[in-house]
């Protein structure tokens, strides 16, 4: 079965991804399987300087699911660039740059270097990571603020299509996915994690330093599977999902309501190789399922008369 | 495809060591040798996580190599927890995912008298490393130890190389395994040794500044809670010498004393 997709213009292979911050910058899963199998990456979140992240402990893991609280340590954009993207088969391997950033004017300034690069296939910009104070979630519960920051990353992005990477810590997830759209992204992204907290009643200490967390996993696959299928609704621009996924049959689950691609989070820490395993399987699955093509199957879900 | 160093390996053995009480479990599981190519280094660990673990624990536990030859892996573990206690059902035959060898291990150097300085499960990694050191003649284990000698590996160890332990039974004998350590390093710094460490953060704390107070040569193997054990989580970091954040799984586990700031 043919399994490429394009995705804002983006052509992959197939639909599986890697998710920010599960799959460093792909290098180290070399050792696990043929990066080149999957459908893209999406590297750890960049900023402009680096930064040293949040105090540990940073991560708990959790019933079928795990918190953590990294807060974005990175080595900033200018390292990845010159040190980690050319070591990246990026030629046959869609590589997307996660940008954070802690205002519109930042992350315009952050796609502006990005742009220029060859080896970055697409920017995904995240407006709702939990675990900073400022940026990241700030922006992804207030609608404005996600149109000002898809605004001023597509402004800057040249040809690079743009990918917003929603919070489902809001009420209504249409709304912010319209926002995006407004702004001008080409695509989406949802979920980031869960707002979070676990405690320790013997030390009555709570388990992450920065108290609160993002919970992903398992757990959270419900949430992600639910914020997918109303923003693939709400919106005309496609669709990433993500939250949970460790099986190809939990990837065609969010094909199946929508979503044109997927990624693979947490469950590249279940076993380092998941992601490679669900790109492989996932023909299988859809063979199984007796789904005529990809493109066919993608949205099909049958509702309730 | 790839090469994948994640492969699923069968449980040849499994038993707890000396008389076990609660808290003081200490087992040894022995696996299936996951075939490694070019091998194995003393001081690294793997990632293991059984097949037959539901979702409910997402992630492998990262455990240092204790040994290994051409037909085997074995590891130590104490149940501290949640996923400790669920090790302890693994039976012979079971399947688990092993991923390794990770990180970086301990030298070897030719010629030197090396000491190694283990707090509890930190014996773990001395066990592979006294069988792979060519000369073990040169080698000295100090063993600082809360549940008695017959719960670990030690006999084993005392018949190849110079043992001394001692036993924490009561508050007062951490300050004579602080003294001790810290004569032991300062004899090492004086006659060029190098000093190896693997244990809990106290212990490694104290080794730390006996290192730098008497300039010796000093490595330290790092434990943390890890997610993925390769590098990309991020949750294991420790603060290196610059007072940056840096990878216990993929920069350690085992680093020089000089390379890492411990204070606090």
């Amino acid at each position: 079965m043919d399994m490429s997709v394009d995705f804002a213009g983006l052509k992959l292979k197939n639909p599986i991804l890697t998710a920010s911050g599960t799959f460093g910058f792909g290098l180290e899963f070399k050792r696990f399987g043929d990066l080149e199998s999957l459908g893209g990456i999406v590297v750890k979140g960049l900023s402009l300087k680096p930064r040293e992240g949040n105090p540990m402990p940073r991560i708990a893991e959790t019933p079928c699911g795990m918190l953590n609280a990294i807060g974005i340590q990175n080595p900033g954009v200018e390292v990845f660039l010159k040190k980690k993207l050319p070591k990246l088969p990026w030629k046959t391997l869609p590589v997307l740059a996660n940008l954070y950033a802690t205002d519109a004017t930042e992350f315009g300034e952050l796609a502006g270097v990005l742009s220029g690069e060859e080896g970055v296939a697409a920017l995904e910009v995240n407006v709702s990571c939990p675990n900073v104070k400022e940026g990241g979630i700030a922006f992804g519960q207030d609608p404005n603020q996600i149109t000002k920051v898809a605004e001023a990353v597509k402004k800057n992005a040249g040809n690079k299509p743009v990918i917003i990477k929603l919070s489902p810590n809001v009420t209504d997830i249409t709304v912010c996915a319209k926002a995006a759209e407004d702004g001008g992204a080409d695509g989406l992204s949802l979920i980031n994690t869960l707002s979070g907290m676990a405690v320790d009643i013997e030390r009555r200490t709570p388990r992450l330093a920065n108290v609160i967390g993002g919970l992903s996993g398992p757990a959270v696959k419900p949430v992600a599977l639910r914020c997918v299928y109303q923003a693939v609704n709400a919106v005309s621009i496609p669709v990433m999902g993500l939250g949970g996924i460790t099986t190809a049959e939990d990837a065609a689950e969010f094909l199946l309501v929508g979503a044109k691609a997927v990624q693979i989070g947490t469950g590249n820490f279940i076993s380092p190789d998941t992601a490679f395993k669900v790109a492989e399987e996932l023909p299988n699955v859809l063979e199984r399922i007796k789904a005529d093509s990809l493109d066919e199957f993608i949205g099909s879900l049958k509702l309730p008369l | 495809m790839g090469a994948n160093n994640c492969r699923a390996v069968k449980v040849i053995d499994i038993k707890a060591l000396g008389l076990s009480s609660p808290g003081e479990e200490i087992v040894e599981l022995k696996l299936e040798y996951p075939d490694w190519k070019p091998g194995w280094r003393a001081g690294q660990f793997v990632m293991i996580r059984p097949l037959s673990w539901p979702l409910d624990l997402v992630w492998g536990r990262p455990f240092s190599i204790c040994n290994a030859d051409d037909s085997s892996l074995t590891i130590l573990f104490q149940v501290v927890g949640r996923g400790t206690e669920r090790l302890m059902e693994l039976k012979e035959g079971d399947k688990v995912n092993v991923w390794g060898p990770l990180g970086t291990f301990f030298s070897k150097p030719a010629d030197r008298p090396v000491l190694m300085l283990a707090g509890g499960m930190g014996l773990a990694p001395f066990c592979g490393y006294v069988d792979t050191h060519s000369q073990p003649e040169n080698l000295k284990l100090f063993f600082a130890h809360r549940p008695p000698l017959e719960n670990y590996p030690y006999k084993n160890l005392s018949e190849k190389v110079e043992v001394e332990d001692i036993r924490e039974t009561k508050p007062e004998d951490i300050q004579s395994i602080i003294a001790r350590v810290e004569e032991l390093v300062k004899e090492y710094a004086e006659k060029d040794g190098l000093v190896t460490a693997c244990g809990p953060m106290p212990f490694l704390r104290t080794v730390w500044n006996a290192a730098k107070k008497y300039g010796a040569d000093a490595e330290l193997s790092l434990e943390n809670r890890m997610a993925c054990g390769v590098g990309a989580c991020l949750g294991c970091v420790a603060k290196d010498d610059e007072g940056h954040h840096t990878q216990v799984c993929t920069t350690g586990p085992v680093f020089k004393a000089t390379e890492l700031s411990l204070e606090g």
